[in-house]
C-alpha cells in the first residue's frame, strides 16, 4: 500500500488534476459509449416492434419507417 | 467441415444471437480485469522515481493508445476482408469497431495531453508521436464520415474498406515514431525485444488495463454490430422474430 491516508491518495502528490482528469475521461467515454449504444438498442427495437405489428403492405405507413430505418447512424 | 461450421456464424440471423450471448461475458471481463488493473497501478504499484505520482495516468494512456493502434489494425482486417471476400458481416465487424476506435485514439490524445502538461510543460506539441496520432484519430473520423456520405451500403462498405486499409501505414510510423525521430515523447515502455525497466507491478498494471479495454472494445463493437444488423436487414424475416 503506497497511501498513509485517504486525503493523500486523493492529492496524487500534487497531480491530483491530471490523474484523475485523465482517469474520469476513461471512464466518461466508455460509460456514454455504453449508454448511447443501449439507448440506439432499445430504440431500433422499439421501431422494428412497431412496424411489425402495422399491418404490411399499407403504403404510406411502409413508406415512412423505411425512411427512417435505412438512414444510418454513425455517432454511436 | 469444420470450416464450413465456422461460415455458418457469418449468417447474420446465427451471428445476432450469439454477439447478444457473447456481450455481457466480454463486459463482465473488462469490469473484473479493470479492477484489478487499477487496484494494481494505484494501491500496488511504487511511486516514480522521476515523475512521482503524476505517471499514474500511464495506466490509462498506454492502455487507450494501444487499443486506438490495434483497433485500427482490426477495423482494417475486417474491411479487407469484406472487399476481398464479398463477406457483409465483415464489412459491418468493421463499421461497428470504427467508433470504439475513434474514441480510444481521442482519449490517447486527451490523457497525453493531461500528462504532457505537468511533465513537459505544454499541452501539445507537433512531436512526431503525438502528431502520428492525431492523424490516426482523424483517419477514423474520416472513414465514418465516408461511410455515412454515401448511402448504398455496398459502396459505403467499399470506399470506406479503400481507406481503411490505406491508412494501416500510419500504425507502425506512430509505433516507432519514437524510434524514427526525435520526439519529446518518451521511447517505448514496453519493448518486445527487451525485458522491461519499469517495475513488475506498474508492467503488470499497465498490461490489465489493455487487457480491460481491450475486452471493453470487444463487448462495445458486438454491441454496436448487432444494432447495425437490425439497420441493414430491417426488412428481413430473422429480424422480425430476433425483436418478436
Amino acid at each position: 500500500m503506497q497511501w498513509h491516508s485517504a486525503s493523500e491518495f486523493f492529492a496524487m502528490g500534487g497531480y491530483a488534476g491530471y490523474v484523475w482528469g485523465s482517469v474520469g475521461a476513461c471512464a466518461l467515454a466508455v460509460g456514454i459509449e455504453s449508454w448511447l449504444l443501449r439507448r440506439r438498442h432499445r430504440r431500433l427495437v422499439e421501431a422494428l416492434r412497431r412496424r411489425s405489428g402495422t399491418t404490411p403492405g399499407t403504403p404510406a405507413s411502409d413508406h415512412a419507417s423505411d425512411h427512417a430505418s435505412d438512414r444510418r447512424e454513425t455517432t454511436a | 467441415m469444420k470450416s464450413l461450421r465456422a461460415f455458418r456464424f457469418a449468417s447474420p440471423a446465427t451471428f445476432y444471437p450469439l454477439a447478444g450471448r457473447l456481450q455481457p461475458l466480454f463486459a463482465a471481463l473488462a469490469l473484473v480485469l479493470a479492477a484489478a488493473g487499477l487496484w494494481l497501478g494505484f494501491f500496488v504499484a511504487p511511486t516514480d522515481a522521476q515523475q512521482g505520482e503524476g505517471y499514474r495516468i500511464i495506466f490509462v494512456h498506454v492502455a487507450a493508445s494501444w487499443m486506438a493502434m490495434f483497433l485500427y489494425c482490426v477495423m482494417a482486417f475486417w474491411a479487407g476482408v469484406g472487399l476481398a471476400f464479398h463477406v457483409r458481416l465483415a464489412a459491418m465487424m468493421a463499421s461497428a469497431v470504427a467508433p470504439t476506435g475513434a474514441m480510444f485514439a481521442l482519449l490517447s490524445l486527451l490523457t497525453g495531453a493531461l500528462w504532457g502538461k505537468p511533465m513537459w510543460g505544454t499541452w501539445w506539441v507537433w512531436d512526431a508521436r503525438l502528431t502520428s496520432t492525431l492523424v490516426l484519430f482523424m483517419l477514423y473520423l474520416g472513414f465514418m464520415a465516408l461511410q455515412a456520405a454515401i448511402d448504398d451500403p455496398r459502396r459505403s462498405d467499399k470506399a470506406g474498406a479503400l481507406l481503411a486499409l490505406v491508412g494501416v501505414v500510419n500504425v507502425p510510423i506512430i509505433y516507432f515514431s519514437v524510434r524514427w525521430w526525435n520526439t519529446l515523447h518518451q521511447g517505448a515502455t514496453v519493448s518486445l525485444t527487451k525485458s522491461p525497466s519499469m517495475a513488475q507491478t506498474m508492467l503488470w498494471g499497465m498490461l490489465l488495463m489493455a487487457l480491460a479495454f481491450w475486452m471493453y472494445a470487444i463487448a462495445a463493437s458486438l454491441g454496436r454490430v448487432r444494432n447495425i444488423l437490425l439497420e441493414r436487414e430491417a426488412h428481413t424475416d430473422w429480424v422480425r422474430h430476433a425483436v418478436a
